[in-house]
């Protein structure tokens, strides 16, 4: 499958050699070519360098061929922004992204994108490990801690 | 009124001030501590709030749930999407307004339902995209294996012909100016027609004239 991730940073360079070595094509956009070091020497990635929130950018990274996208930079709204141009302007049928804000990652996990907020997994994750209780799905640890509501 | 604008930078200064001059109340939205303490001086501690406007704490704490009106007036485009999709999603604001720095994103600001979306380099572009080919002379057609040319250009108000009779002017030679298009009616260029401003006028020039014809009857470029 084709896919694009909008971020190298230390998860969307994992994600991208992981997708790679599954015999996918992998399209990176990042803005800093630095970056692109965390690939290492031989990754058979395509790289656009730019930014995701700008349509001229994700076509010339193939986002019209796309079965899925992915948004993994540092920035919340560029996250949410891509993945909305991803979706809705260029009909990408999957598309995830991360936010690092959980009351944020919730709002848009409402409004029916695919976020994941890792705070809250991390901190449901040690919760379980410190009480001793089995890991759970994903889903139980993906949502906003009651006692974070505001 | 209630307006929220987010974004203390030039555009949300000037607007806050012109809003609170017409006695509307007015919260202005800065995250930069420095820049905040800034507008505060200038507005008034009760017309600036220091913090993140794309923060639902923020949001809660500025009062979206009462506003009126938010206008996100940063200069990235990606803050002022969300500040305006959760303002409607997550609050019920009634009117959104958006500014956006790239014209192409307007289409997505739309698509989410954002009722008002502003973009300053769009307006400019139209202007000078307007006043581009106002002051061009545009080809339609060769006659005579290219040596003359049929053109078409637009007078704007700086032309250097404006309100002058065409029988006075001294075309360039070989040069027939022979129609006209006048507030959607087509006229055959006479004497004593005058030129009005916004009349399309087509003639006819040898090649070699056109940079002349260009001379006479378009403003002089800086």
């Amino acid at each position: 499958m084709n896919v694009v991730v909008f971020g190298c940073g230390r998860t969307g360079a994992s994600l991208a050699l992981q997708l790679v070595s599954h015999g996918h094509q992998v399209t990176l956009i990042e803005q800093n070519p630095e970056a692109l070091r965390r690939l290492g020497p031989r990754h058979g990635c395509q790289v656009v360098i730019g930014s995701g929130i700008d349509e001229d950018v994700l076509e010339r990274a193939g986002i019209r061929n796309a079965d899925a996208f992915f948004a993994l930079t540092r920035g919340d709204n560029s996250n949410i922004m891509a993945a909305q141009l991803a979706r809705l302007k260029y009909k990408v049928e999957r598309v995830c992204l991360r936010v690092a804000d959980p009351n944020r990652s919730e709002a848009y996990k409402n409004m029916g994108y695919f976020c994941i907020n890792p705070s809250n997994l991390i901190s449901g994750m040690m919760r379980d490990w410190f009480l001793g209780n089995a890991y759970e799905s994903i889903d139980l640890y993906n949502f906003l801690p009651k006692e974070m509501e505001i | 009124m209630y307006l929220i604008l987010v974004g203390g930078g030039n555009v949300g200064l000037q607007l806050a001030k012109r809003l609170i001059a017409k006695d509307h109340e007015v919260l202005l939205l800065e995250k930069d501590s420095r820049q905040a303490g800034r507008l505060a001086t200038m507005l008034g501690e009760e017309s600036v709030f220091l913090g993140d406007g794309c923060e639902i704490r923020v949001q809660k704490e500025a009062g979206f749930g009462r506003a009126d009106v938010v206008a996100a007036v940063t200069g990235e485009d990606e803050d002022n999407l969300v500040v305006c999709q959760m303002a409607k999603v997550m609050w019920n604001v009634d009117r959104v307004l958006a500014r956006v720095n790239n014209p192409s994103h307007e289409e997505l600001f739309r698509q989410i339902g954002i009722d008002d979306v502003v973009s300053a380099t769009g307006i400019i572009f139209s202007l000078l995209d307007q006043q581009i080919t106002m002051d061009e002379i545009i080809p339609v057609g060769a006659l005579a294996n290219g040596t003359f040319e049929i053109v078409e250009f637009v007078l704007s108000s700086r032309s250097p012909v404006m309100g002058k009779r065409v029988g006075s002017i001294d075309l360039p030679p070989h040069t027939h100016a022979l129609w006209l298009l006048r507030g959607g009616m087509g006229y055959v260029v006479h004497d004593d027609l005058e030129f009005q401003q916004d009349d399309t006028l087509v003639a006819v020039v040898p090649r070699d004239q056109t940079s002349a014809l260009r001379e006479l009857m378009m403003p002089h470029r800086p």
